[in-house]
């Protein structure tokens, strides 16, 4: 699984690309595996203001709903329109043309929360390694009951 | 200070299968009380493949109650809205149990295996609750059993299913026609061979020995993948059964509801001898349903979801029950409950996703036939 360098990552998996005072969002490789077919995708307008830590939109598969968050404070300056006819960009492309908004930052210290692609990668694998720490303790939990 | 420790949950129940999915690398999630694969490769390849070539699925969270004595067919007749009397052995019935009230409490199939011997399919979080409510009502005359932890599931759907288990028993199943079933081997593995399914495709359902269910998957993939048969999880069974607007428990019907509301009036015959909920259904006729169950296709983009508001110029009329993105159409498709008056065909209605008001129009069902 790919975390290009040179972007920035946050918690609920969106990435940001910071050029200037303007960072392009979408969601990360992992963020869009976990949904899988994404089938629709809502963005805000263009000139909207959107909230660090707030949603700013939502990705959904066939199965269900996801908020995106904002990893910044900003108002918008570009969506992809992409994305409301071809969502499944998001599942081929989510660093390149699956991009979702480009908005102009407000406060550049709201970057110092995010994390470089190897802390992202790691807290990835935690995650991961959290779920899986859970399917063992159930199979061994299993093998116990068979004795 | 030290943290206390976490309550127990209740443990999810697992199929036979399950390290069959795990080795697939099925994504796994919890339904009725299950650990079940939601996907394999992703929901929409696996829809498709059901649609223009086989899917196999493993449904043996379904529970299965078996109804044995002289008087079994009586006590089916009773708990059950649709005739039994009219099943012969070999032959299956999309039924429902219904309480006091008509209200759902299942929608179930009922196998006749013999005069004397009835086997009823029932949704998984249910398994429990219909056996009580069975057995409650056998007042003994009838022996029930939950016998859901003999039986491996599978469904083999799409329209290659005929050949490629053809493949693999000495059945005619070409003579095997919908809702009829027969015992055979498949792959020397004894099974119940039903032509019925959940995805608006022909295809069969195959109950055998749970031990042997790996095998029988196995071969069954073996036996089709060089059709392009490929293993499909519950995503896929839940966007072919809606486009195909076949009722979900738990989202089209509840204990709520009436199946004279649900469309499902041609499943209760209510000229037949008493059975439960007849009386309540009778009154309800008579007096008229409030509501009625409409398909809703949305005209603006947006994907309806399950309790979103059904809206008539800003006035709630009603909630969607199901919805998603039908991948076999394109386009976005719900179920959902509205009040009468509003139920016709054509209307232009709105659905209120996350605050925003999206028109959609009531269309016919189901949205897909083969």
């Amino acid at each position: 699984m790919e975390f290009p360098d040179g972007l920035k990552y946050s918690k609920e998996h969106e990435w940001v690309l910071v050029e200037g005072k303007t960072a392009t969002i979408g969601i990360t490789e992992y963020a869009q595996e976990e949904l899988g077919d994404i089938v629709y995708v809502e963005l805000p307008e263009v000139g909207e203001k959107v909230v660090k830590d707030d949603p700013f939109g939502a990705v959904e598969s066939v199965k269900a709903v996801s908020d995106v968050y904002a990893p910044v404070s900003g108002s918008v300056l570009e969506v992809n329109d992409v994305l409301p006819d071809n969502p499944e960009t998001i599942n081929d492309d989510p660093y390149g043309d699956g991009w979702m908004i480009r908005v102009e930052i407000s406060d550049m210290d709201d970057l110092k929360d995010l994390m470089s692609a190897d802390e992202y990668a790691e807290y990835v694998e935690q995650q991961r390694a959290e779920e899986e720490d859970e399917d063992q303790d159930e199979e061994e939990e299993e093998e116990e009951e068979d004795e | 200070m030290e943290a206390q420790p976490e309550p127990q949950v209740q443990r999810l129940k697992r199929t036979p299968l399950y390290p069959v999915h795990r080795r697939l690398g099925a994504k796994m999630v919890e339904f009725g009380g299950w650990e079940m694969p939601v996907q394999y490769q992703g929901v929409i390849a696996e829809h498709l493949a059901v649609r223009g070539r086989a899917g196999l699925f493993d449904v043996s969270h379904m529970g299965e109650v078996e109804v044995r004595g002289s008087q079994a067919m009586d006590l089916c007749q009773r708990v059950t809205a649709n005739d039994v009397s009219r099943l012969k052995s070999g032959q299956a019935q999309y039924s429902l149990l219904l309480n006091e009230n008509g209200g759902t409490v299942d929608d179930i199939v009922v196998y006749k295996l013999e005069d004397d011997h009835f086997l009823i399919c029932v949704n998984a979080a249910n398994t429990e609750k219909d056996f009580r409510w069975i057995k409650e009502n056998s007042r003994g005359v009838a022996e029930v059993e939950n016998s859901s932890s003999h039986y491996v599931q599978l469904a083999l759907q799409g329209p290659l299913a005929e050949k490629i288990l053809q493949r693999l028993t000495q059945l005619r199943l070409e003579e095997l026609r919908p809702f009829h079933f027969s015992f055979g081997e498949v792959s020397s593995i004894r099974c119940l061979v039903s032509r019925t399914g959940y995805t608006g495709e022909d295809g069969f359902e195959l109950y055998c020995e749970s031990d042997k269910g790996e095998r029988l998957w196995n071969r069954l993939i073996d036996g089709g993948s060089d059709l392009g048969l490929q293993p499909a999880g519950l995503g896929a069974r839940d966007t072919l059964r809606l486009e195909r607007a076949l009722p979900l428990y738990g989202h089209e019907l509840d204990e709520t509801t009436t199946p004279l509301e649900a469309g499902l009036e041609w499943v209760t015959k209510l000229s037949k001898e008493s059975f439960l909920g007849r009386e309540a259904l009778l009154k309800v006729k008579q007096e008229g349903i409030r509501r009625r169950l409409v398909g809703l296709e949305l005209v603006e983009p947006g994907i309806a979801r399950s309790h979103y508001p059904i809206l008539k110029q800003d006035r709630p009329i009603g909630e969607v029950t199901s919805g998603t993105k039908s991948p076999t159409l394109g386009r976005s498709i719900a179920l959902g409950y509205v009040v009468r008056e509003e139920a016709e065909l054509g209307n232009n209605v709105q659905v209120e996703i996350r605050g925003r008001k999206v028109a959609a129009r009531i269309v016919s069902l189901p949205f897909y036939r083969r």
